[in-house]
């Protein structure tokens, strides 16, 4: 009998021989199996973020139908839509109304400071140049919140660098009218709406920078020339070239800041004054008022906002510039 | 005309441009003045002296070290947890098509692109349904789990790139699949890797809005620098941790620009 025929007889419906040992069996389990190796990579995962995650949004979801006994601030946990019934009282519209104010402010002020930043990456930065614009939004970027809100307070409170710098410029009246004006001003830009608007922008225009330069790079730089070849002056260039085909890039930077602005409660909360944002009457109302079933409602404001905004977003094709 | 491919820009731009990337970072330049003046109570402009001493006076605060140290655990745990959820995402979703792929991407993108409150009070409510009191480790399943999307963002990236017949040619050359995991995926992604759990640490040590729901009376550096924001105690003090804090997230960001700038996108979507 040959060697081959002894093979053969052992090991008949197999091309290769099995590997040796449980390791090996369960290498070759997971060959044959791709589908429940991959459920096995997913399990862990999907598993977290399914309970974890979507688990704690569900629960608080279901607390936003509960309601608060006035009388004896108990929860009370029947299906009710009270709760946002009081959503839509003056004084809790108001904050609504004066949350999305700012997060369009901010989202259009970003896009604006953002675009030059971003084109000059996009079309003329070459090698080092390029490299250093990159680190030049990222470390800005990933640079902790806490410290970027911090100098911030540093920089506009009444006796910071701002006012110095202005008092040197002879510029001091100028700050003083903005100051006296009704909404935007107060006591000093640490403590007005001003301020808030400057640190939001601060804090999330790197967000806004990334996609739009992410745009801006598949714009051929040809197309320009072409533009302005057919006689276009750079400002209809800008207009019927540039801004169309940034646009996507720009909706999907302002998810971003739009979003962030919508939930935070820590910048107005720091340098701004006592007229609340969402965030903020989130944090209030599960906190010291100590009714969860309002604050969720609140949350489901900016869920709803951004599920229309995103909507919005992937129809203009922005989340194929993210 | 030119068309030699490199043309210059015109003045405005660069003008426009350099604005902007000195309005990023001049701000966070100024930390590290402050963190030497001698002005105790107030913001004041210019310094009227500088001193070393705040830096002694923070060595010893034993409030600062334990912040330190709590922030410095979380973010290890979180990020390692997130180091192996991420990572079997990205494998299974870069290797196959499947259903629901489209949503277990969104799943794992989700806690960063809804604001931070929403995760952070949902949290906090799923605790106090569940009867679960505050400890270390919630502060850690609320970190790892935004933490998941920076290590899903880069691994997706890495496995995109790296070829799957060499996976074949070594299950052909007699390896098992763990062996091809050991030797062929692993050298291929650890770089990428690497970049991803740095940036995951960065970003755990960085967390305040989901912490503040999370915590209880533990103090993370952001709490407690948060804390000296609201009700101040002693101000050089927090110029002086403000100012380590950029220089400790400094150099993780670096190294994960290192290790991924030829092709890969680091940090993903945002935080």
């Amino acid at each position: 009998m040959s060697i081959e025929a002894t093979i053969q007889s052992k090991v008949a419906p197999a091309i290769l021989p099995g590997s040796g040992g449980p390791r090996g069996a369960l290498s070759d389990l997971f060959w044959r199996r791709p589908k429940l190796l991959l459920l096995l990579m997913l399990l862990p995962p999907v598993l977290w973020l399914g309970i974890v995650y979507v688990g704690s949004l569900f629960a608080l979801l279901a607390q936003s139908f509960f309601s608060i006994d006035e009388f004896s601030g108990l929860i009370n946990r029947e299906f009710t839509l009270k709760t946002y019934g009081d959503l839509f009282q003056a004084a809790n519209l108001d904050i609504i109304l004066r949350t999305v104010t700012m997060a369009a402010l901010v989202t259009l002020a970003s896009a604006i400071i953002a675009f030059p930043i971003a084109y000059y990456a996009a079309r003329y930065a070459r090698g080092r140049w390029k490299a250093l614009f990159y680190l030049g939004v990222m470390l800005p970027l990933w640079s902790s919140y806490l410290v970027k809100v911090y100098a911030w307070k540093l920089i506009l409170a009444k006796e910071g660098i701002l006012t110095w710098l202005l008092g040197k410029l002879n510029l001091l009246w100028l700050l003083d009218a903005w100051l006296a004006l009704p909404v935007v001003g107060g006591n000093s830009l640490s403590v007005s709406f001003t301020g808030t608007f400057i640190a939001f922008v601060y804090v999330w225009l790197p967000f806004m920078i990334l996609p739009v330069q992410a745009a801006l790079e598949r714009v051929p730089g040809n197309l320009v020339e072409a533009s302005s070849d057919l006689g276009a002056s750079p400002g209809q260039t800008f207009r019927n070239v540039l801004f169309p085909l940034a646009l996507p890039g720009i909706v999907a930077g302002s998810i971003f800041t739009f979003s962030l602005t919508l939930g935070d409660y820590i910048i107005p909360q720091i340098i701004g004054t006592s007229r609340l944002f969402i965030g903020q009457a989130v944090y209030s109302q599960q906190g010291t008022a100590g009714n969860i079933p309002l604050a969720a409602a609140f949350t489901v404001v900016p869920i709803v906002i951004m599920g229309f905004y995103l909507w919005g977003a992937k129809r203009m094709g922005a989340f194929d510039a993210l | 005309m030119r068309s030699d491919g490199s043309p210059s820009a015109p003045l405005g731009l660069k003008i426009a441009a350099a604005f902007g990337l000195l309005f990023l970072h001049l701000p966070i330049l100024l930390i590290f003045v402050y963190a030497f003046t001698t002005e105790e109570k107030s913001f004041v402009w210019p310094p009227p002296g500088l001193t070393t001493q705040w830096f002694a006076v923070t060595w010893n605060r034993p409030d600062v070290w334990e912040a330190l140290s709590l922030s410095i655990r979380v973010a290890a745990i979180s990020t390692a947890i997130a180091l192996v959820l991420g990572t079997l995402c990205a494998a299974a979703v870069s290797r196959t098509r499947f259903f629901g792929r489209e949503t277990i991407s969104l799943l794992v993108i989700l806690p960063i692109a809804l604001p931070g409150i929403i995760t952070g009070i949902a949290l906090r409510s799923a605790f106090a349904l569940a009867d679960i009191p505050f400890s270390f480790w919630t502060i850690v399943l609320g970190h790892a789990t935004f933490c998941v999307v920076v290590v899903y963002n880069n691994a997706v990236a890495r496995f995109r790139r790296t070829s799957g017949s060499m996976i074949e040619a070594s299950m052909d050359l007699g390896a098992d699949g763990f062996q091809t995991f050991r030797h062929v995926v692993l050298p291929n992604i650890a770089t990428a890797l690497l970049a991803g759990g740095m940036l995951a640490f960065a970003l755990s040590f960085d967390e305040v809005i989901v912490t503040t729901f999370t915590a209880g009376q533990q103090q993370t550096v952001p709490i407690w620098m948060l804390e000296e924001l609201i009700r101040p105690r002693q101000r050089p003090v927090t110029n002086v941790v403000a100012m380590v804090v950029v220089l400790v997230t400094l150099l993780p960001i670096l190294l994960a620009y290192y290790l991924t700038r030829d092709g890969d996108q680091i940090a993903g979507s945002g935080k």
